[in-house]
């Protein structure tokens, strides 16, 4: 099948916001960030403190039991019908795509499939929901994206994080090479296959620091992580941060004043 | 030096090392990289003016409608090919097949063997079974044909000889047939058409493979660019076509929009020099053609794979090559580190089926999982869907489960059961979760500064002060107090 158009809701009132357990333990501020923007936009967001992880690494493990247990846990916490927002696109899609498949024929599977329907990359909700204008209150800069795989194959939603970045005056956003390849995080596979891993990030750290760029975004924290770990370790000038964190300081009014 | 691989299918594969001394050879580095890159750019241009996605749809379609019918279509097959003439074999496995070969060589009483590039002739090891038996066996495609001389396998399943460049091929003939050193294609090409143009005439057996097998007409397709795949099939006065028991569609009709994915999503052609349709051995009337053409149709485990529907999907391919053509994995480590005959993403979901998750125990872990595999396939083989299912396959709990996959439950240890159970304890209780995760922020200067393979190559990351829980704990307390 084709890729199915996307229908986005109108602009809610509430949003669920399921944060992620790197947001959560790595990048909170990111979390912060994506709140402060929604809220801005006048959207009240509810987060349930019973959540914990999608499920992911158990089910890219081969491990659907504990992943499926796991991802049941979540399936209670988001009653209403609110839209869920998440701030990284791996695991967006993880509860968009692949939670139907991991609960088909389970007595879960339409509990699951109908919070699938729900659940939104936050950045791409900014930008088609709640069709944010952002204004820039920042130095110039010089900046790279790198979209991570799931948010540009899994989700479709490679073209939201230019089109925010496009609505600060003071950004250039400057592309690097082979801009759709793998940074080579993949969860596990960061492990188990370390030297294939390291290889594919350490290409696009180079991709990412040819650009000259001040400082590279994206919206999915396996990927920063891996290389701002790469960046660091390689003592090298290339600052990495969280689209939504970079998004909501650039565009707070009287920063600087 | 790109070692030679001809794996002893009994032990695993050894990919680990392969994988560090493919990742240590900037040359094969730089060949696969400028190679795939611009293989890429080629397909993307070809497909430029097309409607690409309703034509996936429609490749896909085809595949998948050919296998519901497989049973129905290869006895179609059968039939119109031996009206037509061709002498049909059906192969159970490798050896069979091979066996097979080696018989109709005997009968007639044959010396020399050319062959055209087929990869399913690579997966049953026929050239070392031939020479084994006293056959000289001679490659004539190009790529083929310097793997060979080098003594090694194909790298690619479209290009075989891709992992090389011109000065190393410049000097592989050299050595080997004496022909000048120099750094220039077209004088190698024209120095190995020479070298082969005779062979042809001398060769007593063609050998092909086949691109698709159409069932109501009994023709045999072969795509391909150097003429080598023609003078195969046409010179030799015995011509046997090789192939995979999937690789039938219904009809002619069929064949049209696979060849437009075919050769775009391979080499970015509209459609290759020479597309040769076979469909019966010489006539009386006819000047040219080889007097006998059989079909030797080869099982080696497809039928086990056609049994479970969802990896079934394995047998749409059409071996274009795109899905290594793409992959980060692929083109960093080149073909020979998978130590098989299929490479890349279909060679990591095709093999494990094949040999068994024992034998390939890192195939369904090598990938990120990125979809660039899934994306350009052009007959939508869900590829990263594959690799997750033979996962859980490979750390199935229940080893006496019947499972088409053999071998699954190999990779199951005690010791990650026991760390899938502590997740997934911590990861059920949210209180036991706030907990631990609060007390990991709280101790994060405890945290190792080494985590195995991640800070080989990177920094061990850092964890912030406060969770985004804790954090949006305080918030609705201040909003609400
Ligand atoms: S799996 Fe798809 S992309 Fe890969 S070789 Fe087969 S048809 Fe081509």
């Amino acid at each position: 099948m084709s890729q199915p158009v996307i229908l986005y809701p109108n602009k809610p009132e509430k949003v669920y916001l399921f944060g992620t357990c790197l947001v959560d333990l790595f990048y909170p501020e990111a979390g912060l960030a994506g709140v402060d923007l929604l809220e801005r936009e006048g959207i009240e967001v509810i987060y349930p403190q019973d959540q914990t992880c999608c499920g992911q690494p158990a089910y890219t493990s081969g491990r659907s039991d504990e992943a499926r247990a796991v991802a049941k846990t979540q399936l209670d916490l988001f009653p209403e019908d609110w839209p869920v927002v998440v701030p990284s696109g791996s695991c967006a899609g993880m509860m968009r795509h692949q939670y139907p498949k991991l609960f088909e024929g389970t007595e879960d599977a339409d509990r699951a499939l109908k919070l699938a329907r729900r659940v939104w990359d936050l950045a791409d909700f900014l930008v088609n929901v709640c069709q944010i204008q952002l204004t820039d209150t920042g130095e110039p800069t010089t900046i790279a994206l790198h979209t991570s795989c799931s948010s540009r194959r899994e989700m479709g939603v490679a073209d939201s994080g230019p089109a925010l970045l496009r609505q600060l005056n003071n950004v250039t956003l400057v592309e690097p090479a082979k801009v759709a390849e793998c940074c080579g995080f993949g969860g596990s596979f960061a492990v188990r296959h370390a030297d294939i891993s390291g290889a594919m990030a350490t290409d696009k750290v180079a991709a990412l620091t040819q650009t000259g760029c001040d400082r590279f975004l994206s919206t999915d924290c396996g990927c920063l992580m891996n290389l701002a770990g790469v960046a660091k370790k390689q003592k090298m000038a290339l600052p990495g941060e969280h689209l939504l964190s970079f998004l909501w300081h650039r565009s707070q009014p009287n920063r600087e004043a | 030096m790109p070692q030679t691989l001809q794996q002893s299918h009994n032990s695993a594969i050894n990919f680990q090392p392969q994988v560090k001394s493919a990742l240590a050879n900037t040359q094969l580095r730089g060949n696969f990289d400028r190679a795939m890159t611009g293989l890429m750019h080629k397909r993307t241009m070809a497909f430029a003016d097309w409607d690409l996605e309703a034509l996936r749809d429609l490749g896909q379609a085809i595949r998948q409608q050919s296998l519901r019918q497989l049973p129905d279509l290869l006895e179609q097959l059968e039939r119109q090919c031996q009206a037509n003439g061709i002498q049909v074999h059906w192969a159970r496995d490798g050896d069979e097949a091979c066996q097979v070969v080696t018989e109709i060589c005997q009968q007639r009483q044959a010396k020399t063997v050319i062959k055209g590039k087929s990869m399913v002739t690579e997966e049953m090891e026929l050239n070392a079974h031939l020479e084994q038996r006293g056959y000289t066996v001679l490659e004539s495609d190009l790529g083929e044909y310097i793997v060979q001389m080098a003594k090694e396998t194909p790298s690619h399943i479209i290009m075989p000889a891709i992992h090389k460049n011109t000065a190393e091929i410049a000097e592989l003939m050299h050595t080997m047939t004496g022909v000048e050193q120099r750094e220039d294609a077209h004088y190698l090409t024209d120095q190995a058409r020479q070298q082969l143009r005779e062979k042809f005439m001398q060769a007593d057996v063609g050998i092909s493979g086949v691109n698709f097998a159409v069932a109501d007409s009994g023709t045999l397709c072969l795509v391909e660019n150097e003429g080598n795949g023609r003078l195969t099939t046409t010179t030799p006065p015995c011509h046997i076509a090789v192939t995979g028991i999937e690789k039938v569609v219904p009809s002619l009709t069929d064949v049209a929009p696979l060849l437009s994915l075919l050769t775009r999503s391979a080499t970015g052609q509209s459609i290759t020099t020479y597309v040769n349709m076979i469909s019966r051995p010489r006539q009386p009337d006819e000047k040219d053609g080889p007097e006998a053409v059989h079909l030797v149709l080869v099982d080696n485990g497809r039928s086990d794979i056609y049994q479970d529907e969802e990896l079934a999907e394995t047998l749409q391919c059409i071996r274009c090559g795109a899905c290594m053509n793409h992959c980060p994995v692929y083109t960093r480590i080149g073909g020979h580190a998978y130590g098989t005959t299929y490479p890349g993403p279909i060679g990591q979901v095709l093999m494990p089926q094949l040999l068994g998750l024992e034998q390939t125990p890192d195939f369904a872990s090598a990938s990120s999982l990125c979809g660039s595999c899934g994306e350009v396939c052009p007959v939508r083989i869900p590829l990263p869907s594959l690799l997750l299912r033979l996962r859980r396959e490979a750390v199935d709990g229940d080893r006496t489960r019947a499972s088409t996959v053999p071998g699954h439950g190999s990779k199951r240890s005690n010791l990650e059961s026991l760390i899938w159970a502590v997740w997934r304890l911590v990861h059920r209780r949210p209180g036991l979760y706030r907990l631990t995760t609060r007390l990991a922020s709280q101790l994060r200067a405890l945290s190792p500064k080494r985590l195995g393979g991640w800070t080989r190559y990177r920094s061990a990351p850092k964890l912030a002060k406060t969770t985004l829980h804790s954090a949006m704990n305080n918030r609705s307390k201040r909003q609400q107090p």
